[in-house]
């Protein structure tokens, strides 16, 4: 069995997207020794995901160079499955486990799509809308290919102008917001310049693309594989034959590994102004602390970065921006705020937890998360609840349980393999399956 | 205050506290069952579900045997959720000594008629072809088994319900004394018994009951099915069992329906908190990969723990308290309750009903307590 | 750099450009990723690791995520395991 290998840092980041990427430049900038860790196999986190297709945008790459020329430690395709004491955390990669010692950490762990089921939503070529991206980037040829975008929030305009741009026929996106909810947000962007800018060239790029408010899909078609999809549209139902459905409702926080280290979260990470946690040394920037996009990102990642490295000078000067950005990011939650009609979508028989195959029939009858885990097996697949949680917790109002190790799937003899362990100390979690 | 009266009062609704809820209301008894959170959910929901005859004294052998012969009566009856699988224990011995073990026990189970097989090293290997090279065989004990205890503890639960009895569920009992539950929400329940079915929280409510934690940790993968057959326990289990000072691992895997594995066990003294601790979850993995090398690469979905209710005879305590007449104790599994849990509920009943019990019940009196402790 | 990769679905051999993932080669080779526990086809959904929907053996290893592997010349990809 070998050793973990160990590796020491002044200032720790997790999440190689851009609030961490922001994070490492600006403690490394301070002159801290830093690393970078990241699950995937390349820096970018989802917004900027380069593809086989696709290089990064500007941004992504003028921001990559920095953090190699501030020589920060990357470690890529590295996953974060525990801390075993405190200033340390245990890391798998294919290779074994790195034992990560720091005494500053910021965690950058970004967002992930939420889903919400409706008949139909396990069909193959049924994917999230940042999900079809993805896949699109990752070789999956879309041109010619009719697709419709549905859910809610910024994603799908993005998506869909990514996805045209590939060619793809985009037959309509289905946002189930309001008209007025988007004005209002129209309203939020005017205080953003840049943010009107890039608002004009969606419009522009998806001129000929029926967008329609106050809609969302009542039922996918098919048997084998998605053939149709239908929406709801002015009160009436319409189905419309299509190859792909790109269907996401906004995005939640990956606040997993925040969750673990004791941090305060409620709905977000809570953060003081130096974007600190609850937690002495740990920090938080980006999507965890609250979605609200790519520049609040870069903001606060920077502060964390600043602050952990020690100059609260200069963090304090981002402060007008970030609080901007923060402005924005409330218009944003609530524009896009999900509308009621999206609990009655799911059938009796509708699966809401895919790695069990739980339906909703059996879930209804709960009224916590845990009862309904012990009695069906909902959330103990291995996506650990990252699918069917906010899923559940907008259908039923559950809270999620706490979170034990590994908060990723993970090798046995990784586990097996943690050499720092002392005695645990008390504080969240619950025993039991 | 709001007042209910009934002829017993359960608190705890985990596999022991259900099984007591089922076996009263199916004789007739006004029963309530009071659960201050989730039906199965404390150690009920941690253990490991294995149905296993078990030979450390006469006493545990002669309740493990009849509650398994109960399970296996049961069966027909279980829905499939509960994945009551009959794939029976291979006691694995690593060496010549733990062999001996394999011989003494397959001596004293055919003495009283519990079917076993030794298996040779070749046996051994066909039957589990996972263990590592070089194990010396082990023991084959057929009518073991395994199940899912939440819903298992469900499923009596609402048997219970059916003859009549009422579930509180979500409902704190705040102390019990002289045939009153007092809950936490103000109501008073009268009953002539009142049964603690609290698990490791016994003493909470019933002072003085000498009951100990005894943290374990479990481990479980991803689905891999048919890479373990049987429930494998290792000769060591036993050894570590009966230390009372030092925390243990030992290796035991279960296979689940669903083709994950379930990996144990340890045990722990003195642990009060729930926390995940490493140092317990190294040792016996590392122990897991000795006796079965590919659990190594195996994903892990999920690590957690409980808290067994352990005495110091290790029997557990079935009848009632000498402290208050009207308080009975059902309790001190360690980790045997799935297990124990319908003959528990039989011969707690017999004794309160004064039917006759099909097996001896004084070993398991609590009023055994302050006599000659008989050590394991 | 090759203009194609080759590796194998199910026993099939398929060409794929570098960069793709090993989810899109499934998909390419006409495949659902898995079955599910009650028997139904499954496909990628979150496309960024977090969903196992897209979970394959590769090479022998089960339970692989396969929008986050990409694809390497003979690769055994298996989605019916």
């Amino acid at each position: 069995m070998n050793s973990p290998a160990q590796q020491k840092f002044d200032v720790l980041v997790i999440g190689g997207g851009p609030a961490g990427i922001a994070a490492a430049v600006g403690a490394a900038e301070c002159g801290a020794r830093v690393g970078l860790v990241d699950d995937s196999a390349s820096l970018g986190g989802q917004i900027w995901r380069t593809g086989s297709a696709t290089g990064s945008p500007q941004e992504a790459s003028q921001w990559i160079e920095r953090v190699r020329a501030a020589r920060v430690k990357i470690l890529c395709g590295l996953r974060v499955f525990d801390q075993p004491e405190a200033g340390i955390l245990c890391a798998e990669g294919t290779e074994g486990i790195s034992e990560l010692q720091y005494d500053k950490l910021i965690l950058a762990t970004g967002a992930r799509e939420r889903f919400l089921p409706f008949p139909g939503w396990t069909l193959p070529n049924v994917m999230g809308a940042g999900g079809l991206q993805a896949l699109v980037k990752s070789g999956l040829p879309i041109r010619g290919k009719r697709v419709m975008v549905a859910g809610t929030g910024p994603l799908l305009l993005a998506v869909a102008a990514h996805l045209k741009k590939h060619d793809a026929e985009i037959l309509m996106i289905c946002e189930q917001a309001s008209w007025s909810s988007l004005a209002q947000f129209g309203f939020a962007l005017s205080a953003q310049p840049g943010k009107i800018l890039e608002a004009l060239r969606l419009k522009k790029e998806l001129a000929s693309v029926p967008f329609v408010t106050s809609s969302w899909p009542i039922a996918a078609g098919g048997d084998q594989v998605l053939e149709s999809v239908t929406i709801s549209r002015k009160g009436r139902s319409e189905t419309i034959v299509c190859d792909y459905l790109a269907c996401g409702f906004h995005l939640v926080p990956n606040t997993e590994l925040a969750a673990l280290l004791g941090c305060r979260i409620s709905e977000a990470v809570q953060v003081d102004k130096f974007q600190r946690t609850t937690v002495p040394g740990v920090l938080c920037a980006g999507e965890p602390t609250g979605i609200g996009g790519l520049e609040l990102a870069l903001i606060e990642g920077q502060i964390a970065g600043l602050a952990a490295g020690g100059r609260e000078a200069d963090a304090r000067r981002l402060f007008p921006r970030r609080a901007r950005g923060r402005k924005f990011a409330s218009a944003l939650e609530a524009a896009f705020h999900l509308r009621p009609e999206l609990r009655s979508l799911a059938k009796p028989d509708t699966l809401v937890c895919r790695c069990e195959d739980v339906p909703y029939a059996r879930l209804q009858t709960y009224t916590t998360w845990r009862a309904a885990k012990l009695q069906t097996r909902c959330g103990m697949g291995p996506c650990q609840g990252r699918v069917c949680g906010p899923a559940t917790e907008f259908l039923f109002h559950w809270i999620p349980d706490s979170v034990r190790p590994p908060i990723f799937p993970t090798r046995v003899e990784s586990l097996a393999a943690i050499a720092h362990c002392s005695e645990p100390q008390e504080h969240l979690v619950s025993g039991g399956q | 205050m709001n007042s209910v009266a009934c002829d017993v009062a359960i608190v705890g609704a985990g596999i022991v506290g259900a099984a007591c809820a089922q076996e009263c209301a199916r004789r007739g008894l006004r029963t309530i069952l009071v659960e201050r959170e989730t039906i199965g959910g404390g150690a009920t929901a941690a253990g490991m579900g294995h149905i296993v005859v078990m030979d450390d004294s006469e006493a545990q052998f002669a309740l493990t045997r009849y509650s398994q012969q109960l399970w296996q009566e049961l069966r027909p009856e279980l829905p499939e959720d509960i994945e009551y699988e009959p794939c029976g224990t291979i006691w694995v011995a690593a060496d010549e000594e733990e062999m001996q073990e394999v011989h003494r026990k397959q001596n004293f189970y055919r003495q009283r008629g519990v079917p076993t097989e030794v298996l040779d090293a070749n046996r051994l290997r066909e039957m589990e072809p996972n263990l590592r090279e070089g194990m010396k065989g082990g023991l084959l004990v057929k009518e073991d088994g395994v199940l899912y205890p939440p819903c298992a503890a469900r499923f009596l639960t609402e048997h219970a319900r059916r003859c009549g009895a009422t579930l509180r569920v979500g409902c704190a009992a705040r102390r019990i004394e002289q045939g009153h539950v007092f809950l936490e929400d103000g109501e008073n329940i009268r009953a002539e018994f009142v049964v603690n079915a609290m698990g490791a929280s016994a003493a909470d409510l019933t002072p003085g009951v000498e009951i100990k934690k005894r943290k374990g940790h479990l481990v479980i993968t991803d689905r891999y099915p048919g890479f373990v057959r049987h429930q494998l326990v290792e000769l060591g289990y036993l050894k570590s069992a009966h230390s009372v000072n030092s925390d243990s691992a030992a290796f035991n895997a279960q296979p689940r329906r669903t083709g994950q594995i379930l990996i144990g066990s340890s045990r722990q003294y003195g642990a009060e908190h729930k926390e995940v601790d490493h140092r317990m979850v190294v040792r016996m993995l590392q122990r897991a990969q000795e006796y079965m090398p590919a659990l190594g690469k195996m994903s892990s979905l999920r690590t957690w723990t409980g808290f067994r209710a352990a005495t110091s005879d290790n029997l557990p305590l079935i009848g009632p308290w000498p402290g208050d007449k009207s308080v009975w104790l059902a309790t001190g599994h360690e980790g045997l309750g799935i297990t124990t849990s319908l003959g528990t509920a039989r011969i707690l009943v017999d004794q309160m009903t004064g039917a006759k019990s099909q097996i001896p019940v004084e070993p398991y009196l609590p009023s055994r307590a302050g006599k000659e402790h008989v050590h394991a | 750099m090759p203009s194609t990769l080759g590796l194998k679905v199910n026993g099939v051999a398929i060409e794929v450009s570098p960069g793709t993932t090993v989810a899109v080669a499934a998909m390419l080779a006409g495949t659902p990723c898995r079955t599910s526990v009650s028997g139904m086809p499954r496909g990628p959904l979150c496309g960024m690791g977090v969903c196992f929907e897209c979970r394959m053996t590769i090479n022998g290893i089960k339970h692989c995520r396969s929008c986050q592997i990409l694809c390497q010349p003979g690769m055994d990809v298996r989605t019916d395991e």
